[in-house]
């Protein structure tokens, strides 16, 4: 039991990064990001290459996938998404429209990968040291992750929370035309957050390529994941994010132990559905109706 | 656009036209034009639903892999046409509990589960097999030949046309214009919108499923990873886009071209047909919002609007 | 000017509260509509009438209190039900159908009753309603293309082919030029002539002056004053809400 729950909140953690980035990017810049996994896999690519080529750790290649994945990000949303923002008479509109862009994006990077590095499964060994915690081995990697994950959700949080630039966002999240009449560029501030949240989910990337297995078909299942999480702990906002994380990777890990590890995205959708029948906006979402 | 009396003979001659097609080609056009007939039925099916009411489903894949399975499963056991059936149940059920289950709420919910449902089926799929029935892959025995399989597709791609005809007509079609238009104004017309729209996507997910079945003795041997493949979820949304899904007879606009690309892209380039497919769509998301009927319409408006503004 | 009193009232809520995370936009609001008469509901902006109109159309839940209307209780209802039992409105930002033309925007208020109405009389009485509110001449007219007015005329045609008990008019008013005032007033008082009670939610002082039986004046969410408009309008309470400042000061 003991192992089920230190497992599923390493997941859950896990999880909860994974999804902080597409919060950003969905409640901020209201793009509903299908290709987000495809991000995720593109940078632990570069972090497998950079520790197998360059002997490079991947804490190292953290300070390089991160200022790139940013621009990149950010780029995109200029060059890609800026005239659909423009087009949109609203924001459901944006949604479908950005759903659509993105989708075409997913595949043009997964092909992309699928052409450099194939259909195989890559994998690393980097700090795959046992630990021993309250009688249950759990690997070092795993731990180190779930710690940088939440150093970097708690400076997202303060970033948001304390910095005028955080709050800004925090206002276009939550009304874009209001925060245009206090003199906030929209646009700037949701290029920001989508290029943040690029930055955030490659770092995911990194972090979790040092323990997992992946390959460039791998990308959607994240992104799955992370929508799920992403609306069941109400879009926009971090501290659900979290929460939702947490239920996802616990009730995952407790369907694998006692039900069936064949189970696990089945026990997803079930969460996802429930959460979302009681509380239509997520667990800390605002209220629709 | 044309009237009744000339549209139906025409199109019965077509339908006839389509079905003398197996005794003039040989093996290998026999086979992409099932390829065709296949991809029209989906992606108008598709088109069906997602067409009027603007929600995207991703969730083709499920439905044509409920079809094929069940096939896999009763093929040798039952009568064919008691098997088509069963799919098709299977196929209302499923869509029934997914339609009430997630329509109610915005439609980035339901893009969001109709993404991840072929997955997660298939994952259900493959739990019971391995830990019930022992079984992982089943061969399909079925009497059904190549011509088999092209007039059963072209009988059922002239219901799909008749039902989205028909339900065009009928008050369930005027209420999905409208939820389309406002869903709120739909709701305080007295429209259920629920249901409307849980009928609609049971109507369309149906017709996958039979595609599915009907599909099926294709392949000597399916394994739920065969047959819940996620990469038609994304052509049947690429063909019904590229040929406007506003309209009954946009998606096959799109499906026939999109159609002969894939088949030419993935024997030529197999390994660039993902990225060449994203830039397709990506084209046809900028360029043709409303695909090709989309254009095709505004550029039929465009003297008109120029005259009324004058008058 | 007591009889509309001696009634049941069609329309009843008790208390009824709606609140969007610390504020309370509707706060234990009582009200009520009699057969037969036009209700004004009046208060500065951001007083909460058009959440309450809101609470009583559907389009929102109530977190506590009741709704009464022609004999069921429908606090918290789907948008739909409240609909077919007989309650239309219009909104504030006038929300017609744009890709469809005129007659059908009619027929979305007439092609959904219980039991369903024959092909024949939808036509009919689309076509009576469109010159009821004056257009007429726009029958097959696309709505992309119409005046403000005749946008809002557009949208009270649907909500009258609902055939309703009771009609919310959200500041139905709103944005006239003086003729296009006066015209609009006669239109609401023939329907209420017709027997059709009304809930105004409205601003212009000359509307509510000849077609208010009665008035309701609400302010952050409170109802702050009721009764007849010369009454309304004296009361110090309702001058310090729209004004800021006691009479006398």
């Amino acid at each position: 039991m003991t192992n089920a729950i230190l497992t599923g909140l390493m997941l859950g953690g896990m999880y909860a990064l994974v999804a902080m980035g597409l919060t950003l990017q969905y409640g901020v810049a209201r793009i509903m990001n299908l290709s987000y996994g495809e991000f995720l896999v593109a940078a632990a690519f570069a972090a497998h290459w950079l520790f197998t080529a360059w002997a490079l750790s991947p804490f190292v290649g953290l300070a390089f996938v991160i200022p790139v994945s940013f621009g990149v990000s950010y780029a995109i949303y200029r060059i890609l998404l800026t005239p659909l923002v423009r087009r949109a008479p609203n924001r459901d509109a944006l949604e479908v429209d950005s759903i659509l862009a993105t989708f075409g994006l997913m595949f043009v990077v997964q092909g992309i990968l699928l052409t450099v590095f194939g259909g195989a499964y890559y994998s690393y060994s980097f700090l795959a040291v046992p630990i021993t915690v309250l009688g249950e081995t759990l690997a070092l990697n795993r731990m180190v992750a779930l710690a940088l994950a939440v150093i970097a959700g708690s400076a997202l949080y303060l970033a948001l929370t304390r910095t005028r630039i955080g709050t800004a966002i925090r206002a276009v999240a939550v009304d874009p035309s209001s925060a245009r009449l206090v003199a906030i560029d929209v646009t700037q501030m949701s290029a920001l957050a989508f290029a943040l949240g690029g930055a955030m989910v490659a770092a995911a990337g990194v972090l979790v390529s040092m323990f997992l297995t992946f390959s460039a078909t791998t990308g959607v299942v994240f992104t799955m994941k992370a929508l799920i999480v992403v609306v069941m702990g109400g879009i926009g906002n971090l501290l659900g994010c979290l929460i939702a994380g947490l239920a996802l990777g616990l009730s995952e890990a407790l369907v694998a132990t006692y039900v069936d590890p064949g189970l696990t995205l089945a026990v997803n959708y079930a969460l996802f559905l429930g959460v979302l029948l009681i509380k239509p906006a997520g667990l800390f979402g605002r209220a629709q109706r | 656009m044309i009237g009744a009396p000339v549209a139906i003979p025409l199109a019965l001659a077509a339908v006839a036209g389509l079905a003398a097609v197996p005794f003039v080609v040989d093996a290998y056009y026999l086979a992409l034009a099932i390829s065709l007939l296949q991809f029209t039925v989906l992606s108008t099916a598709w088109g069906l639903f997602s067409g009027p009411t603007r929600y995207i489903s991703l969730a083709t894949a499920a439905f044509f892999g409920i079809g094929a399975y069940t096939v896999a499963v009763l093929g040798e056991l039952l009568p064919w046409p008691l098997v088509l059936a069963i799919a098709g149940i299977i196929g209302v059920l499923t869509a029934a509990v997914v339609g009430f289950s997630t329509l109610r709420l915005s439609g980035v919910y339901f893009v969001i589960f109709t993404f991840g449902l072929a997955e997660l089926i298939r994952q259900l799929v493959v739990w019971y097999e391995v830990n019930k029935s022992r079984v992982l892959g089943r061969y399909v025995f079925a009497d059904i030949t190549q011509t088999d399989i092209y007039w059963q597709l072209l009988a059922l791609a002239v219901v799909t046309f008749v039902i989205g005809w028909a339900i065009a007509r009928s008050r369930l079609g005027f209420a999905l214009r409208i939820i389309g238009e406002d869903e709120t104004v739909a709701q305080h017309c007295g429209i259920n919108t629920t249901v409307a729209k849980v009928a609609l996507f049971t109507v369309s997910a149906t017709i996958m499923t039979i595609a599915g079945a009907i599909m099926a003795p294709r392949w000597t041997y399916i394994e739920p990873s065969i047959a819940f493949n996620a990469m038609i979820s994304f052509q049947v949304v690429i063909m019904a886009l590229l040929g406007g899904a506003h309209r009954l007879w946009g998606p096959v606009l799109g499906a026939i071209p999109m159609t002969l690309l894939f088949e030419f892209l993935s024997a030529r380039f197999p390994s660039t047909f993902t990225i060449i497919m994203g830039v397709v769509f990506l084209l046809i998301v900028y360029a043709l919002p409303r695909g090709v009927i989309g254009l095709l319409q505004r550029l039929a408006n465009r003297p008109t609007k120029r005259s009324e503004a004058i008058s | 000017m007591s009889g509309a009193r001696s009634t049941t009232p069609i329309l009843e809520t008790k208390a009824l509260t709606r609140a969007f995370g610390g504020l309370v936009a509707v706060d234990h609001l009582d009200l009520s509509v009699h057969p037969g008469e036009i209700v004004g509901l009046l208060g500065p902006n951001g007083s909460g009438k058009t959440t309450a109109l809101n609470l009583i159309s559907g389009l929102l839940r109530p977190d506590s209190g009741a709704i009464r209307f022609d004999g069921y209780d429908i606090a918290g209802a789907a948008a739909y039900r409240i609909a077919r039992l007989g309650i239309a409105r219009t909104f504030q930002l006038v929300r017609v159908l744009d890709g469809m033309t005129c007659l059908d925007n009619v027929k979305a208020g007439l092609a959904f009753h219980h039991p369903p109405l024959p092909h024949g009389e939808i036509e009919t009485r689309a076509r009576t309603l469109l010159q009821r509110v004056g257009l007429e001449r726009h029958v097959q007219r696309a709505v992309s293309q119409m005046t403000y007015i005749d946008r809002k005329r557009l949208e009270l045609a649907r909500a009258l082919a609902l055939a309703p008990k009771l009609l919310l008019l959200d500041e139905w008013l709103a944005g006239l030029n003086p003729s296009e005032l006066q015209t609009g007033i006669s239109l609401i008082r023939s329907l209420k002539d017709d027997g059709l009670p009304i809930l105004l939610v409205e601003h212009v002082m000359d509307a509510i002056r000849s077609l208010c039986d009665r008035c309701v004046v609400m302010n952050s969410g409170r109802k702050i004053a009721e009764g007849t408009v010369h009454d309304v309008l004296a009361d110090p309470a309702v001058i310090e809400a729209y004004l800021g400042a006691p009479a006398h000061a």
